[in-house]
């Protein structure tokens, strides 16, 4: 079902935690909220989930105006960062919670609680209690409670945020998978930009209380609308230039003719290191500056190099890596660094 | 390697071999507390259980040693036990009891439930009310008490007793709960409120189960204050066919500047009995529900 959230607002006190948010997901998508602590994320899926009274504006599931609903009338299903299992009660017990409280039939219960435990690939686990689990085992069990009944939406809030990196990265797979499979209309909370990047079909990048862009992973990856969006998505090199004439001028890289630049003013430059030129494929970029390699970090498939020009700040380069490839900077050793105008995004002076 | 260099590092490992003579002393002096404070609290009920055993000629008999039983007995006990007064008081004192066990812990659970997970205003304010509520003495209280049982007609009657121990046991009960209830994460309401449950719901179904221990601790505090209270059946009770044991023992075994000692002692053992299986047999669960929340879990 699609979610529509309208000019939302929530005050505590003199803060401010949502000033204005308006997002829609549509019926099927996978939408995640991305931002750093603080942002307002959270408040804004408690005001979706029911948890808190939003000040101003409205929620809407489908056609259904929710904003003053009771949690438990709005049809939603959640998964918490700390699974949030009653620990009480078996996998089994867990899972049938929301249908006991939905007055289903007790073979019903048991129907259902069969296929999910199936389909999140727990058949035999059910007569278990959830400290008998792993991390993962609970997750999945706090997910198959969430779907279970249906939900018109399905929320996420951090829910890979306790577990290691290697299970999170299966998890977040199989939750994609399974929301595909399911079309379940998603809004996901994280501040991790990777997972974000890897899960989403759009994603809002929030800061103060605000959505700074929404958009699809490439967009707000490769066409940031702000300085914080470029800084936080991913890393990034920012360079400022002034742009003149047509021109942008990049103190220590010359100039470069960029079609989104400025007649004139202030110009800020998204590169991100990926996009950098190092050494012999530098010679061919339109602005090229010789840099000091200050530390070359081995990361397995690349190598990252931290550059300081001669102007400007230190740089950042990371290198695609096969095994039979020579390093291709020593640490203290001079480099040849450049780019050219389709590596670089002007980012949007807000 | 320097001189001062070799005596500094002998120092730090001479210190590191002391470790385990500092876990000696330590363990002594734990011993040696622990045993001095066995004696202390152990002495009167060993004292009470030797004379209990004596017949009244060898308690009155102040000559030898009265730790020591000379012709022990169990008379004290088969008389206590075959006296309808002594069973009546047992009785009163277990309907009082379980009564006033049942009315705290209903109360109790209501009111922390509701002041330590449902945000309202002034919750915070109500829940240190409830705790100061707590310090204020019986000896105290029963002044105006008394002119409310007597009001009701209850006086010299169980059910008035019924109708005034919660005011020792609520507010303390209902403090261990808010402790229990504060200790158990917020998202628990949050997958119960979402998934369908009201709050009563989630009362009975998530956190009645979960915080047992806290329930369990509660429950033995209620027991102990009910089945020990003495200023409020002493002030509230006359008449023998209504007393509870704490009263009724002493008001029927002390005739005048007479003192059944024997059977006083017995009856003492036999009314500290139950307190003390439960205590046996609970007492994980007492200590885990005073000291929720004490550490994040």
């Amino acid at each position: 079902m699609r979610l529509s959230v309208t000019g939302i607002v929530k005050r505590f006190g003199a803060v401010t935690a949502l000033a204005g948010i308006d997002l829609t997901v549509e019926e099927g998508e996978f939408l995640t909220i991305l931002g750093p602590s603080g942002s307002g994320k959270t408040t804004l899926l408690k005001a979706v989930a029911g948890f808190e009274v939003p000040d101003e504006g409205q929620v809407h599931l489908g056609d259904q105006d929710v904003t003053l609903s009771a949690a438990r009338h709005r049809n939603v299903g959640m998964v918490f960062q700390n699974y949030a299992l009653f620990p009480h009660m078996t996998v089994a017990e867990n899972i049938a919670f929301p249908l006991e409280m939905r007055r289903v039939s007790k073979p019903e219960i048991t129907k259902r609680v069969g296929e999910t435990l199936a389909l999140v690939e727990l058949e035999t686990y059910g007569a278990r209690l959830p400290r008998q689990l792993s991390g993962g085992q609970q997750q999945r069990v706090a997910l198959a409670r969430a779907i279970v009944f249906g939900p018109a939406l399905l929320l996420l809030d951090e829910p890979f945020g306790a577990l290691d990196r290697k299970l999170r990265e299966s998890l977040q797979l199989e939750v994609r998978r399974l929301q595909r499979r399911l079309r379940l209309t998603t809004l996901f909370i994280t501040h991790d930009q990777e997972e974000a990047l890897i899960m989403s079909d759009r994603i809002a990048v929030m800061d103060q209380g605000r959505i700074q862009q929404i958009g699809t992973p490439a967009d707000v990856y490769d066409k940031p609308v702000s300085r914080f969006v470029a800084d936080f998505i991913g890393e990034s090199n920012l360079i400022e230039g002034t742009a003149a004439n047509g021109q942008v001028v990049l103190p220590g890289f010359g100039t470069l003719a960029h079609p989104d630049a400025p007649a004139s003013g202030p110009v800020t430059l998204l590169l991100r290191p990926e996009a950098m030129r190092v050494g012999a494929e530098a010679r061919a970029a339109h602005c090229q500056a010789q840099c000091t390699v200050l530390e070359a970090i081995f990361l397995g498939l690349s190598i990252k190099l931290r550059l300081r020009p001669e102007q400007g700040p230190d740089l950042l380069a990371r290198l695609p890596l096969r095994p039979s490839d020579p390093p291709p900077a020593a640490e203290g050793s001079s480099v040849l660094v450049g780019f050219s105008p389709e590596d670089v995004h002007v980012v949007p002076r807000g | 390697m320097s001189a001062s260099t070799v005596s500094k590092a002998e120092g730090i490992y001479a210190k590191a071999g002391s470790l385990s003579s500092e876990r000696r002393w330590a363990l002594w002096t734990a011993y040696a507390s622990l045993i001095f404070a066995a004696i202390i609290f152990l002495a009167p009920p060993v004292y009470m259980f030797v004379t209990s055993l004596k017949g009244s000629a060898e308690v009155a008999n102040m000559t030898g040693n009265p730790w020591l039983v000379r012709n022990p007995t169990l008379e004290n006990y088969t008389t206590l036990l075959s006296n309808r007064p002594f069973l009546k008081f047992f009785l009163n004192s277990a309907i009082i009891t379980v009564c006033v066990v049942a009315i705290t812990m209903v109360i109790s659970i209501l009111a922390a439930f509701a002041l330590a997970r449902m945000r309202f205003w002034g919750s915070q304010f109500l829940a240190t009310g409830v705790f100061l509520t707590y310090l204020i003495p019986d000896t105290l209280l029963f002044i105006p008490l008394y002119q409310i049982v007597g009001g009701l007609g209850l006086l010299n009657s169980i059910w008035g007793l019924v109708l005034v121990y919660p005011t020792l046991t609520v507010p303390f009960c209902t403090w261990i709960m808010i402790g229990y209830f504060a200790s158990i994460p917020k998202e628990l309401d949050e997958a119960a409120l979402i998934d369908g449950a009201t709050w009563p719901q989630m009362l009975l179904k998530i956190f009645i189960p979960v915080a047992m221990p806290g329930i369990i601790a509660a429950t033995i505090f209620a027991f102990t204050v009910s089945w020990a209270a003495f200023v409020y059946p002493t002030a509230f009770v006359t008449t023998p066919d209504q007393m509870p044991l704490t009263i009724g023992v002493v008001s029927q075994l002390v005739r005048a500047d007479t003192f059944a000692w024997g059977q006083i002692m017995a009856g003492a053992l036999l009314a500290a009995l139950p307190p003390v299986i439960i205590y046996a047999f609970l007492m994980d669960y007492y200590i885990a529900g005073l000291t929720a929340g004490a550490t994040k879990g």
